[in-house]
């Protein structure tokens, strides 16, 4: 007697955690296997590239956060270096050691969010999480003392950074650097060498180097796959060339790599704010810029390396106060790119952690 | 004019692309290369697999509405020798333009067409799936266009909407 199995449709999401927001996959099963996968993104689109057509460049920054809400002052990094290089700005050297500090420690609250949600979604439920919220908590505390906004911060502005940091933010990020190598040991016995989380993320969605480079993969998902392409050595911003770091890579390009990856990274984080606090020079954090900028016409495309990879904006200007059209580059929309081809063939709590190990964040995703 | 930081000089670009494919540049500057939009299938790959160029990586595609015409810009980058190409090609037909998809040249072209699809309204033909990305199918227009006026007569909820329209397929 011979048994047959029919395929069937199973609707993930748009409201599931692990989904890490409003994404929803519409999954065909073959039995445990996945046959075909359907994403659909939108639920979070807001039209803000056509909003930004009709605000000016200082208004605009605002909403850079509301893209990637896990990392916003990435955001508004990439968003004021655009601006700056098309109006010809200069930025004083205290701003530009600044947002590299803050660059970095977003880029730990972000690792810390993403690291914990693969391993919440490999089933350990919550509680590496909840260990890895307490760093970025006080992170977010610090972005608080210092611009007001915890993950809104809408801290960088044209021209350097909104404010200088209080004085009680010095001892605080101190004593974080200090401790942050101890954390990273205490992860590594708990989750890293973890037997049932490399069970569950070993071998599971295989990019390989040449498939992530065609797909546009960018950040963590393409040094997983062994390409040390790191913006903040290819194309150094800010006093990035000044600092001494190194671009973790890793050769087997599955998700238990993109962990691992994150995890590298964070402790090269801590290197380079070390390293920023220790050089930061004194003078003005912001030079004076028009509120009402108006660049000459024409148009940039600038990048920074953001936690998630590649983020570019493109700006082009016509003369006008405001930017003729605002595009930016999302890089957690291009690196869902491969997550069918992840998929299909898969169980689905695989899919699930392949998903985890990208690290999307869907106010990016739909703008 | 401000120019990235490890951009290819245009001219560069288009002395050996005018050679390689044929009717392929129509002009270039000191930025970047325009194309023919028929032919760009055919620059992308060569740009790809050309040893100098090297183009491994299809780094940004966005879509601008210029009024009378549609420009598609590619930022193509090359890891291994670390620097970035940026084609351009015109659309003439404004009300309904439309380009070959180089989804065959780059897998990065995937959500990034269907982006330009559903906000610009550029038809990227040969593209494997080409439907809205973030609107619904329905939906009245294409809002990253200068000339989209939004939907002022109607509301959600109310009969009209395309949501609510009869026969109107739901995704």
């Amino acid at each position: 007697m011979t048994s047959s199995t029919e395929p069937y449709v199973l609707n993930i999401g748009p409201q599931h955690p692990s989904t890490h927001g409003v994404f929803r996959i519409r999954v065909v099963m073959d039995g445990e296997r996945i046959q075909d996968i359907d994403m659909i993104v939108g639920y979070l689109h807001r039209s803000m590239e056509k909003l930004a057509e009709e605000r000016t460049y200082t208004q605009n920054i605002p909403f850079t956060d509301r893209t990637d809400y896990l990392a916003a002052m990435s955001n508004n990094l990439g968003y004021c270096l655009a601006a700056e290089r098309l109006a010809g700005v200069e930025v004083p050297e205290r701003a530009s050691y600044l947002r590299v500090i803050f660059a970095e420690l977003q880029r730990i609250a972000s690792h810390a969010m993403a690291n914990g949600q693969i391993v919440s979604d490999a089933g350990a439920w919550q509680t590496p999480l909840l260990y890895m919220f307490r760093e970025r908590e006080k992170i977010l505390d610090l972005f608080e003392m210092t611009c007001g906004a915890r993950l809104t911060t809408n801290y960088m502005r044209i021209g350097g950074v909104a404010f200088d940091p209080p004085d009680e933010f010095y001892p605080a990020v101190n004593a974080l650097i200090d401790e942050m190598p101890d954390r990273m040991d205490e992860y590594d016995e708990l989750i890293v060498d973890n037997e049932i989380f490399i069970a569950r993320a070993r071998g599971v969605g295989v990019i390989t180097a040449e498939d992530a480079v065609n797909a546009s993969l960018v950040g963590p998902m393409l040094r997983a796959s062994g390409v040390p392409w790191d913006l903040r050595k290819a194309e150094p911003y800010c006093v990035y060339d000044r600092m001494d770091f190194d671009i973790p890579v890793a050769h087997t390009g599955d998700s238990y790599d993109r962990f691992m990856v994150r995890m590298a990274e964070v402790r090269q984080s801590v290197r380079i704010i070390r390293q920023a606090l220790d050089a930061l020079p004194g003078g003005a954090h912001k030079t004076d810029v028009p509120l009402s900028l108006r660049p000459l016409a024409g148009e940039v495309y600038a990048r920074v390396e953001g936690p998630r990879g590649e983020l570019g904006f493109y700006l082009v200007s016509d003369g006008g106060p405001a930017p003729y059209r605002f595009h930016i580059r999302a890089p957690s929309l291009i690196n869902l790119s491969l997550l069918r081809e992840m998929a299909v063939g898969a169980s689905l709590p695989d899919a699930i952690v392949a998903l985890g190990s990208i690290d999307i964040v869907l106010g990016e995703i739909d703008r | 004019m401000p120019a990235g930081p490890r951009q290819l000089d245009g001219h560069r670009v288009a002395e050996r692309l005018s050679e390689a494919v044929q009717g392929a540049l129509l002009e270039a500057t000191d930025e970047w290369v325009v194309v023919a939009p028929a032919r760009i299938v055919d620059a992308l790959r060569w740009l790809r697999d050309d040893a100098e160029f090297d183009a491994a990586q299809l780094s940004n595609l966005c879509a601008v509405d210029y009024n009378d015409h549609i420009e598609i810009v590619y930022h193509l980058q090359s890891l291994d020798q670390n620097h970035q190409i940026v084609v351009k090609t015109r659309l003439e037909d404004h009300d309904e333009p439309s380009v070959p998809s180089v989804f065959g040249v780059y897998q990065g072209a995937l959500f990034q067409e269907r982006e330009g699809y559903d906000l610009m309204g550029v038809n990227f033909e040969g593209h494997p799936d080409l439907r809205r990305l973030f609107l619904w199918e329905g939906f009245p227009g294409h809002p990253l266009r200068k000339d989209f006026m939004g939907m002022l007569d109607r509301t959600p909820g109310l009969p009209g909407f395309p949501y609510e329209t009869p026969g109107v397929q739901r995704r």
